[in-house]
């Protein structure tokens, strides 16, 4: 009791950390020293003027730049997905948040996108690509890895062409780099299809984690800034060829198909006409690769 | 699985309020809650079940932004100049919000980071010692000399200089 106040615990005060046992010694120590006092309150006074200027954050609608993200509508079941067991958990109902002592009612949009996103994932038959070590629940997992494509194909959509700094792990200015580290590393030749001349350029491509390997990304920009994702997959274990499917998830269209071992998805918020056009001239480039 | 998801949304207003109080306006604060959010996304199966999900994201952003500020020191300058000093008027009466925001700007990263993650995040100083990988008494002295000068800014008083007794 008889300690002397210290400096640390005077701001323990201001922030209401300070130990109950110290409470009386720190305020009759304030009681003598009004100018230290006046200090302390007017760190207080800065705790509420900077949460009064920054919890509108907590809140407010996402910028552009997070916003563009094509998910802004919850997710429904793709339609290859609406025919299979449903996964043991339904998605998620989103309980209003309760972290902390001040948490607040989620803003609607970046927890939307995100749950959207995470809905569209256990629509798609699996509990998430992005946890590497889950194992598939119930049914075929051979039919649950086929109907899984375009839903994590959309997510990865969604979650990379948002990105400014890193969109892409290799750019397409490394072209040669990106076709012989893609190839090696999915084991498989891969050459990006050009879309040129449907106005799409190559913007480069990145690896993801698959179910049980990588997975390559393959994305692509319009001179409008507008975003095309090919989602290769190499590990499909139904290994027979389908024709093209179409799902749409969320904002987010997909044309997708398997071709042997491989699956391909090319995700874009596109019309379905264009998105069909530009899913042509992808099949035909890797049927033909010497074209 | 699907807990540990729901936590990590329920994080994200809480990042981008804080990207935005530590870089100021633009794109930068929310590039930071991207990058933060495709980490965590990526890690989450890494995360301790019974650790505090809001520290662990809160230390994923540190990291980032120091090495964003590593990369990118003149950054910070430009803010800065962009910024308005406080003038003589600032001291006549109760400064406007965005006078704060100012402020802020022209306190050094680190006493930024700590003020922050103690008055917007309330976090306690041992969870703020672990975010930012440093010391409890670090914590302290950042806390303690970023308030002080924020005090001091915001009254439009001169600065603290060794080059300069003040009265």
């Amino acid at each position: 009791m008889n300690a002397p106040v210290t400096e640390a615990e005077l701001q323990a005060w201001v922030d209401g950390q300070l130990p109950p046992a110290r409470r009386t010694a720190v305020d009759a120590y304030l009681a003598q020293h009004p100018a230290e006092a006046a200090r302390l309150h007017a760190y207080r006074e800065q705790n509420a003027t900077l949460r009064t200027l920054f919890d509108p954050l907590l809140d407010a609608a996402l910028p552009p730049a997070l916003a563009s993200p094509p998910l802004a509508a919850p997710a429904r079941p793709g339609p290859a997905a609406s025919d299979l067991p449903r996964p043991p958990h339904t998605p998620p109902s989103l309980p209003a948040g309760g972290a902390g002592p001040h948490s607040r009612q989620a803003p609607p949009w970046p927890a939307l996108r995100l749950a959207a996103m995470l809905a569209l994932t256990l629509a798609g038959g699996a509990a998430g690509w992005w946890l590497h070590d889950v194992t598939a629940p119930a049914a075929s997992p051979a039919l649950q890895a086929a109907s899984a494509l375009p839903g994590r194909a959309a997510v990865a959509h969604a979650v990379y062409t948002p990105e400014v700094r890193h969109p892409v792990e290799v750019g397409a200015d490394q072209q040669a780099h990106l076709v012989a580290w893609l190839s090696k590393r999915l084991g498989a030749p891969l050459r990006p299809p050009q879309l040129g001349t449907l106005g799409w350029e190559l913007e480069g491509g990145r690896l993801l984690p698959g179910q049980s390997g990588p997975v390559a990304q393959l994305m692509y920009r319009d001179a409008g800034g507008a975003r095309l994702t090919l989602y290769v997959s190499t590990e499909q274990p139904l290994n027979r060829d389908t024709g093209f499917r179409f799902a749409q998830e969320g904002e987010v269209g997909v044309f997708y198909w398997i071709d042997g071992k491989f699956g391909y998805a090319l995700s874009g918020t596109l019309d379905k006409a264009a998105l069909a056009a530009l899913a042509n001239a992808v099949y035909a480039q890797l049927e033909q690769p010497g074209a | 699985m699907l807990a540990d998801s729901q936590r990590l949304l329920d994080c994200i207003p809480r990042l981008r309020r804080y990207a935005r109080a530590l870089l100021g306006a633009g794109a930068d604060a929310d590039d930071l809650v991207q990058e933060t959010v495709a980490r965590g996304w990526d890690k989450l199966s890494s995360w301790r079940q019974d650790s505090d999900m809001r520290a662990w994201l809160f230390g994923i952003m540190h990291n980032l932004h120091a090495d964003n500020l590593r990369r990118a020191r003149p950054v910070e300058v430009e803010l800065d100049e962009a910024l308005p000093a406080p003038d003589g008027d600032a001291a006549a009466g109760r400064l406007a919000l965005r006078d704060m925001d100012a402020a802020l700007r022209q306190l050094p990263p680190e006493q930024r980071e700590v003020l922050l993650l103690v008055a917007l995040e309330e976090m306690r100083y041992e969870d703020v010692a672990a975010v930012l990988q440093i010391p409890p008494g670090t914590v302290m002295s950042r806390l303690s000399r970023g308030r002080e000068r924020l005090r001091l800014l915001m009254e439009g008083q001169p600065l603290p200089s060794p080059l300069k007794v003040i009265k």
